[in-house]
């Protein structure tokens, strides 16, 4: 119920984004955002509603926290 | 970066686990509070790769699991009126009232329709103008912001024929109701996700810090899940108890401001009834005063009597973490996906159904 999937923004129109999840295309509202979001981007969707952008940075700092943990490479 | 197969690599997984292992020092109580983190956990198996001494329990995060029969009368009630159609997530159209469902209800010719988003129930609205919609909010932080933006545009739009039954719940109080209990004893708590992409971390700190609960933010990918068990693992180590956030891709410790001020300028806090745990103060969401006009509640005259559990079922236990699905007389014999009991067996995040479809331990 509460599972946001992480999708590409690929089109704004508006309040409305096209956001691609692999071969899947939906269209998501943007009213719930608190900051632009641009085509490219990667947002967390929820029940039509992006939620929030993810952070590409800290997505990295969590894989690299793993990394250190367990002393193996990750692409 | 495609933020999900980075987070499902087996390799780590078993040296994360590995880890665990090595920094585990006592048998631990770990609960997932969310529906989500339930079914990580059972369709990866990542139990069969843990320590013996990690326990993990499901929590009441499921919000399909805990709307009570008596709301799913009170919107059966609402879809048989003449010109009502009644709009809701696919999640709750199986899930028992005292007597039917919706599923059943649609069967028997009521306009009941699932949607994606309340913002579909809102273009029905729009869209058949004769017709009375009602949409069926349910859900905890992640889904009341979108509620509360239908009703918002409502307003906008000047909609007259659409209301909203609020079921929806929040966290804080709950969380608090469960750790007073003294039937529970938990060393961890993995948190919610994407509650807490809206909510920020205030929510947990309670149990963190007038509890001495450390509680850790999760992602839902296996990785994730085993990250936020290390972590756990290693403030109980340490002594401490702390809210930390693993899923920091995606959750801020302020939380999605926007959402939460929509959220809050529509609802108010409300007592709430959770099935199978009773009446808890404060944590659900009622129409304010000014939206009376998009609350079927007001709108409608509509009264049903309270329900009662069915007979043998221990879901409300299971949702307070001190029982498991196996513990039930009902589990796979009475009570299965296809002919579900209890609400912890509808819902396919439903600890229930997790254990039954993925053989959980």
């Amino acid at each position: 119920m509460c599972l946001g999937i992480p999708g590409r923004v690929e089109e704004i129109e508006g309040t409305m984004a096209k956001v691609s999840f692999g071969q899947m295309v939906c269209r998501a509202s943007l009213d719930l955002l608190p900051e632009k979001v641009s085509p490219g981007d990667y947002v967390i969707v929820h029940a039509g509603f992006a939620l929030e952008r993810l952070d590409e940075d800290e997505a990295r700092k969590t894989l690299e926290m793993l990394r250190e943990a367990t002393g193996l490479e990750i692409p | 970066m495609k933020y999900l197969d980075e987070f499902r690599d087996s390799a780590l997984a078993d040296i994360l686990a590995r880890k665990i292992k090595k920094a585990s020092t006592r048998q631990v109580n770990f609960m997932e509070f969310c529906g989500g983190h339930t079914v990580t956990i059972a369709r990866y198996g990542l139990e069969t790769i843990l320590p013996e001494n990690v326990h993990l329990l499901s929590g009441p995060g499921c919000p399909v699991c805990v709307t009570p029969a008596e709301q799913v009368d009170l919107i059966i009630a609402l879809s048989t009126k003449p010109g009502c159609t009644v709009t809701s997530y696919g999640d709750m159209l199986r899930v028992p009232g005292s007597r039917s469902s919706l599923a059943l209800e649609r069967g028997r010719g009521a306009d009941i329709r699932v949607v994606y988003s309340s913002y579909d129930a809102l273009e029905i609205a729009r869209r058949e103008q004769e017709r009375q919609v009602v949409f069926f909010g349910i859900g905890f932080e992640t889904t009341a912001p979108a509620t509360a933006a239908a009703v918002l545009k409502a307003r906008d739009l000047g909609l007259e024929n659409f209301t909203v039954v609020s079921a929806h719940k929040t966290t804080p109080g709950i969380i608090t109701a469960l750790l007073d209990t003294d039937e529970l004893s938990l060393d961890g708590l993995i948190c919610p996700g994407h509650v807490s992409v809206i909510t920020g971390t205030a929510p947990f700190r309670y149990a963190a810090e007038k509890r001495g609960v450390p509680c850790v933010i999760s992602g839902f990918e296996p990785l994730d899940i085993l990250q936020t068990i290390l972590m756990l693992v290693e403030q109980v180590k340490e002594g401490k108890s702390e809210v930390e956030i693993q899923y920091r891709r995606g959750v801020r410790p302020e939380g999605n401001g926007k959402a939460r001020q929509m959220m809050e300028e529509v609802f108010r806090p409300a007592d709430s009834n959770w099935r199978g745990i009773g009446t808890v103060p404060g944590t659900g969401l009622a129409l304010r005063d000014e939206f009376g006009r998009w609350d079927a509640l007001s709108r409608f005259e509509i009264q049903v009597p309270p329900a009662d559990e069915p007979a043998g079922c221990i879901c409300g236990r299971i949702l307070r973490g001190i029982a498991l699905p196996h513990d039930c007389a009902l589990f796979g014999k009475k009570c299965t996906p296809d002919n579900p009991v209890g609400a912890c067996m509808v819902s396919s995040e439903g600890a229930c159904q997790a254990h039954y479809r993925w053989h959980r331990k």
